[in-house]
């Protein structure tokens, strides 16, 4: 074990960027679609042209405080914008809109669940923001020489999320990202996408013996990936147990994951910091959320990830682990919930759902959130569920059957018509097969005859085969159990 | 100097009886703008092809009968930072010397609507600051009145193309004095609107909070034509204000009698010019005996007031002016590094009371001096508000000078900025408090004009308006 885990004891605070899921940007009717021609999506405004002014948009809001009341805030009624100064050639206007001292939200919580304990972690603040552009170093004629400007990102709504410094682990950090995530998507405010940079995080990391006071934080950038916040966390506190252990200081600073060498490295120190001389935005009025506006929000918001496994714990008799993978992403658990009010089985559209489905859909590489889209509705699951209750198909044949609605998006019933997978249940019918079979093999039947039981499940295999699979598998068992008895 | 030139009303009058042609007034215009120069040095662009085809599709609509705006077929000149789509907008800077914006401004766009026929984009202090137009980086203005002397600023251009009689109107931007201080200097009448009032989307930004666009004209009948004209909501400028506007035209005659309005005895302080005082009392008089009622009362914190208007707008000017950065638009001047491209950019492109300004602004802003500089100045400016506040609850105007002296000597200021910057000892307040005011010559001192303003309530430019026409009537502007 290292050093580090060790002696002392790793104390984290994270900030996230989430980028709402507006049509339009922050301050103009630009578009925010990704992956467009640079500079496409730009106007007067986003592109920070002299006598160009910003006009809020709503839609944001509506999101930003979605987000709040998801995360347990305090929803300020009234809250201001301030200009956040700095140079930088990706800014166009110089200053970044941002909020400063009066954000819209403050003092929530996010709870987590580590080792089977539930942590709460204390969020500070969320404010708004807009997006700065992208500098683009390569992948243009010329850029040996020249950095290019991206600007079609440039004014997208924000929201940073800030906690206090309440995580004690890279484990404790990840869930907590991975929870936050999973609710901003749940409440349709963001789509996660990490790797489009849609949801960002930063990590302020320091280490202290345990109940010692804080020692010295490094800011830790550029964690793209779930997977690089956890490395990034251990290696940061690795590094700082390395600088104490050596009799150094840790300094204060801000440090840049690089992912291909697996550390962090220094790139700006407390004495380099911007100024950033914040002062309230002069163009823009106060932003005013009142509470009727905030209560009619409230309303609309979807049942979060959370207590949405609680409930199908308690509701649908689920155990903690199915509950788990089906509320995983809310398009999951709106399919899975859709199934079982149509068919009532509730286990059944669980197994059907976790097993089969889960693995065509993965099969065919389908993100989970975009389950709505597939050929196989809901209902036509619930009816094949209640076909097997109903005894029309076997368990068995349903195999076929979801595979078959998958990828054709027929009817189960259909289905099962054209290829004549109906059970037979026509105990008539299955003894004159078992009968046949019993005649055509003397020896294995005078084998079971004389005792051997285990033998039994053989003539089921040959009976099954004949019938393919459609025979009812609780008749054939009787039947065989009574000719072949002893 | 020519004869009385014609007003908007009378122009528009002779276009509707077909005894002139906007083709003509139009050339005639444009030649006089070129005779003026470069001695009076009013424009810093002229549009002659551009304005002679809009005044031939004028001539056409009078002579088919086809309904036209207000304002057609009158020829405007409106201050250099404001933008007219595909054409130039420097705001008097080497920064912006070849810039030329993709859109319009609102209040410009309003005023074209309305049938105006922009003649040139007027002289200014470089990004409207200052109060001399000497910090035009292309040469200063001079006053019509005394070549010798300064026409004031920032909207000097605008209001010596006015004050010359080139053209019946102009548009300036006042951001602490800009319009009322060149009104007063040149001899003319010059109104800033109340903060929100004029949408500012397509202005250039110097103060944001303070900024307000409006009109100069040799009339207070042509300023209420203009202010009709561009006033009013623009969604498209979050301080723009939804706040209907009256028929200021139709209002100007209602009776002023029983109006009343008060001395700000902190106005007529000390070191003052004793000749600008003696024209501004008498001008009180003669609003008394147009039966206005005149009490004196205070304003008690007027004494902040220049030291808070220029902590707050050197503050918003260093962050509005930081996007002239080379990257995008404007001047760029090479360098090795990032820094030193934007260092060198910065250092070519701005003059120096430009630079002086994003200093002064940079420093109020910075860490640790905060508290002491930019919300200290906040908190006075709410005092001031406060007092205009009690003030009207007692009365429904204020009268005071516009500028503590008449027009100065080119050069006489330029290397003392605090004296510059007392120039605006009477006009901050307005814009501290967001206030209409209007500067409208009282008198002269030889050749020199002397201005009187007038404030108003929020939103009531018809006060004031309706003040100092019933004013201009009764005896004239050079009274
Ligand atoms: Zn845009």
């Amino acid at each position: 074990m290292s050093v580090s885990t060790v002696r002392y004891e790793t104390v984290i605070g994270l900030e996230c960027h989430a980028q709402l899921r507006t049509r339009s940007k922050l301050f103009c009717s630009c578009s925010t679609a990704f992956g467009q021609a640079p500079n496409l999506n730009t106007c007067p405004v986003c592109l920070g042209l002299p006598g160009a002014l910003p006009v809020l948009n709503r839609d944001a809001v509506v999101l930003a405080v979605r987000a709040g009341l998801a995360l347990n805030c305090t929803i300020h009624p009234v809250s201001q914008w301030s200009r956040k100064n700095y140079f930088y050639p990706d800014l166009p206007k110089g200053y970044q809109i941002s909020q400063y001292d009066r954000p819209f939200a403050e003092n929530g919580h996010l709870d987590i669940e580590v080792g089977g304990e539930t942590r709460r972690v204390r969020i500070q603040r969320i404010h708004m923001e807009e997006d700065a552009g992208k500098s683009l170093h390569e992948g243009f004629p010329g850029s040996d020489r020249h950095t290019h400007i991206d600007l079609n990102r440039s004014g997208t709504p924000l929201i940073e999320i800030v906690t206090h410094p309440d995580l004690r682990s890279a484990e404790e950090s990840q869930e907590y990202l991975t929870r936050l995530k999973e609710i901003l998507e749940y409440i349709d405010v963001c789509d996660g996408n990490m790797e489009e940079g849609s949801l960002r995080c930063d990590a302020n990391v320091s280490i202290r013996e345990p109940g010692a006071e804080l020692g010295t934080r490094t800011e830790l950038k550029n964690l793209n990936s779930i997977r690089f916040l956890g490395a990034a966390i251990e290696h940061e506190a690795e590094r700082q147990a390395g600088v104490v252990e050596g009799g150094g200081r840790v300094v204060q600073e801000t440090r840049l994951w690089n992912s291909a060498d697996e550390r962090t490295v220094s790139m700006r120190s407390k004495e380099e910091a911007h100024d950033y001389r914040y002062f309230p935005e002069p163009d823009l009025p106060l932003l005013v959320v009142d509470e009727p506006w905030v209560g009619e929000l409230r309303g609309t918001l979807a049942e979060l990830p959370a207590a949405r496994r609680r409930r199908f714990v308690g509701e649908h008799g689920l155990s903690a682990y199915d509950a788990g993978v089906l509320t995983s992403t809310r398009a999951l658990a709106d399919y899975f919930e859709s199934v079982v009010e149509l068919c009532g089985h509730a286990k059944d559209a669980a197994n059907w759902i976790m097993g089969d489905l889960l693995r065509l859909v993965k099969d065919d590489e389908i993100d989970l959130k975009d389950l709505s889209e597939i050929r196989l509705r809901p209902e036509m699951l619930a009816a094949m569920i209640a076909m097997i209750d109903a005894g029309t198909i076997s368990g068995k044949i349903g195999k076929t059957v979801i595979e078959a609605m998958y990828r054709s998006g027929q009817s189960p019933e259909s289905i099962v018509e054209t290829q004549g997978l109906r059970q037979i249940s026509d105990t008539g019918e299955i003894e004159k097969i078992v009968d046949a079979i019993i005649d055509a093999n003397p020896g294995p039947a005078a084998q079971v005859r004389s005792g051997k039981a285990g033998t039994i499940g053989w003539f089921v295999g040959q009976v099954m085969k004949a019938t393919e699979g459609r025979a009812n598998p609780k008749s054939v068992n009787e039947l065989l159990r009574k000719k072949l008895a002893g | 100097m020519s004869p009385k030139p014609a007003t908007i009303a009378e122009l528009a009058r002779d276009y509707r009886e077909g005894r002139a042609r906007a083709s003509d007034v139009i050339a005639r215009t444009m030649d006089a703008i070129e005779r003026s120069e470069p001695g009076l040095n009013a424009f810093v662009s002229t549009r002659r092809d551009k304005a002679m085809d809009e005044a031939r599709a004028a001539d056409a609509a009078f002579d088919e009968g086809r309904p036209v705006g207000t304002l057609a077929g009158i020829p405007i000149a409106v201050k250099d930072n404001m933008h007219i789509r595909g054409e130039p907008t420097t705001c008097a800077s080497r920064i912006l010397e070849n810039y030329v914006p993709p859109y319009h401004s609102t209040a410009v766009d309003r005023l074209r609507s309305a049938g105006a026929i922009v003649v040139g984009k007027t002289n200014m202090d470089e990004f409207a600051m200052g109060s001399s137009t000497e910090n035009s980086a292309f040469s200063p203005t001079r006053n019509p009145r005394d070549p010798e002397r300064v026409p004031g600023g920032s909207s000097g251009g605008s209001a010596a193309a006015v004050a010359a009689g080139l053209v019946p109107a102009a548009l300036g931007s006042d951001t602490g004095g800009s319009i009322r201080q060149p009104a007063s200097f040149c001899g003319v009448v010059g109104l800033k609107p109340t903060y929100g009032r004029v949408s500012r989307y397509g202005l250039v930004a110097f103060g944001s909070s303070l900024d307000q666009i409006g009109p100069l004209t040799g009339s207070v009948a042509d300023t209420a034509r203009i202010l009709q004209a561009i006033a009013g909501f623009d969604p498209l400028d979050s301080t723009s204000a939804d706040v209907p506007a009256p028929d200021w035209i139709r209002e100007l005659d209602a009776p002023v009698q029983g109006t009343k309005v008060g001395v700000p005895k902190e106005y007529f302080a000390d070191g003052m010019d004793a000749g600008v005082a003696e024209r501004v009392r008498a001008g009180i008089d003669r609003l008394e005996g147009l039966g206005c009622r005149i009490e004196e009362l205070s304003l008690p914190h007027t004494e902040f007031a220049v030291a808070t208007y220029y902590l707050i707008c050197t503050a918003e000017a260093s962050s509005n002016l930081a996007r002239y950065d080379g990257v995008r638009y404007g001047l760029r001047a090479g360098g090795d590094t990032l820094q030193s491209m934007y260092r060198r950019t910065r250092m070519a492109g701005f003059g120096p009371e430009v630079k002086r300004r994003i200093l002064l602004g940079t420093y109020a802003l910075s860490a640790g001096y905060y508290d002491a500089y930019y919300l200290k100045a906040q908190k006075v400016r709410t005092l001031i508000l406060e007092d205009f506040r009690k003030a009207f609850e007692r009365v429904d105007l204020l009268v005071t000078p516009t500028t503590p002296t008449p027009a100065f000597r080119i050069g006489e200021n330029i290397d003392d900025p605090l004296a510059m910057y007392l120039n605006d000892i009477f006009t901050t307040t307005c814009n501290l408090a967001g206030l209409p005011g209007v500067s409208v010559p009282c008198g002269r001192i030889g050749r020199l004009p002397v201005g009187m303003q007038l404030i108003g309530k929020h939103f009531d430019e018809g006060a004031v308006l309706r003040a100092a026409h019933h004013f201009e009537q009764a005896g004239g502007f050079d009274g």
